[in-house]
């Protein structure tokens, strides 16, 4: 799938791991402030298709493009600046850095590409405030609950302005009422932004916070636009 | 739902008219299906005869709407039973989408279509709850998120058939 305007697409993914075949001819595409579920069993390809996506996997075949510039034509070192630069992360566990005050997770990506330390933490406190937690800010992660924690992951995630934000399984360690505000608060400051969200859950009640599904099965993804 | 007892249970604070019930079960409960008048008259008429209510005035003018009824004691006592009994839990032994699976499977047609179809159908559905849930207050929430976890819980079974869907097929083809 190559729609028109879309900002990232992937074209015949075939990924192997050994004797494994993790995706086998997926298809893939999202335009910016969209937000799309890729969801499908354990196992199915999910996480591989995001991690293509990302370039942080090489396919075995098949292309990925961004902006119109295939990922794997690019060396390791245009692709890493591209991921810092462009793109967001937010995991289910154990991202932030603990010796870190959770201020200075969320200003880490900023300082990283060289915003000097005032400016990065006042853009910080902001996106803190923004996600409901900036009485945390001086805290290190260890001591905040697992709901606040994960706000700041998402705070962390968004400082940078990214225009694709992967999210995998973002609130798969969270209670369901702290799970979906932390949805909430993240597909608002999303499309507010129009930053492109690829979310991967297997959870029903966090896909319903998406435009559309991809659902993969066994290694296939298959969009779900119009379907039904 | 219980109209008879969901209007006895709003008469509790106090005498209300006909049209002042049917408006304060349809603020409260009535989101997606408000009561027709007709229903508030013929169930304030079974609740009168079985002494639950009482009228408790007529405003001049005529008409049922004009009548104001109050709670009787055996109507309290009989709100108080209904809010202490436990709801059956639904047992959803008759599933349709059981039913469309298997035929799907015994005729040869493609059942993994049809579970596909139904999500996105079922997501559908979550994603509009979803938006109202995001721009409504607590009644809406907790009214959302009811219809939402049921939802969710048809869609697990559809994950799991999904799963089984060959095993499934050489059983009923046997």
């Amino acid at each position: 799938m190559t729609p028109t305007g879309a900002l990232l697409t992937a074209g015949a993914l075939r990924k192997t791991y050994g004797a494994t075949l993790a995706l086998d001819g997926a298809d893939f595409g999202i335009h910016p402030g969209e937000v799309v579920a890729v969801m499908g069993p354990s196992g199915s390809g999910k996480s591989t298709l995001l991690h293509c996506l990302a370039g942080i996997v090489r396919p075995d075949s098949g292309e990925v493009r961004y902006r119109g510039r295939e990922l794997s034509a690019m060396s390791d070192a245009e692709r890493s600046a591209l991921r810092r630069s462009d793109f967001g992360f937010v995991f289910q566990f154990g991202q932030l850095v603990p010796e870190l005050t959770c201020v200075e997770n969320v200003a880490l990506p900023l300082r990283l590409s060289g915003v000097k330390r005032r400016e990065a933490e006042a853009r910080s406190t902001e996106w803190l405030d923004r996600l409901e937690v900036s009485d945390v800010a001086g805290k290190r992660p260890g001591e905040v609950s697992g709901g606040q924690g994960q706000r700041v992951a998402v705070a962390r995630s968004l400082v940078t302005g990214p225009r694709v934000l992967f999210a995998d399984e973002p609130t798969g360690a969270l209670d369901s009422l702290n799970g979906e505000r932390v949805m909430q608060l993240l597909t608002e400051a999303a499309r507010d932004s129009r930053t492109a969200v690829v979310l991967v859950t297997h959870e029903p009640r966090v896909a319903a916070y998406s435009d559309r599904e991809v659902v993969v099965r066994d290694g296939v993804a298959r969009d779900m636009a119009g379907v039904a | 739902m219980s109209i008879g007892h969901t209007l006895l249970g709003l008469l509790e604070s106090g005498p209300r008219h006909g049209y002042d019930l049917k408006r304060a079960f349809d603020e409260r409960f009535g989101h997606d299906k408000p009561l027709h008048y007709g229903q508030v008259y013929s169930t304030m008429s079974r609740l009168l005869k079985n002494g639950l209510v009482e009228v408790d005035g007529i405003e001049p003018g005529g008409g049922p709407e004009r009548k104001r009824y109050a709670i009787t004691d055996a109507g309290v006592t009989d709100v108080e039973t209904w809010l202490a009994q436990p709801e059956k839990p639904e047992p959803y032994l008759q599933s349709t989408l059981y039913t469309k699976v298997v035929l799907s499977l015994l005729t040869g047609r493609n059942a993994a279509d049809l579970l596909d179809g139904q999500r996105a159908e079922h997501l559908r559905l979550m994603r509009e709850l979803t938006r109202r849930k995001a721009g409504g207050d607590l009644a809406d929430q907790l009214i959302c998120d009811h219809a939402l976890f049921h939802l969710e819980a048809d869609l697990r079974w559809l994950e799991m058939t999904a799963a089984r869907l060959d095993r499934l097929a050489s059983e009923v083809r046997s």
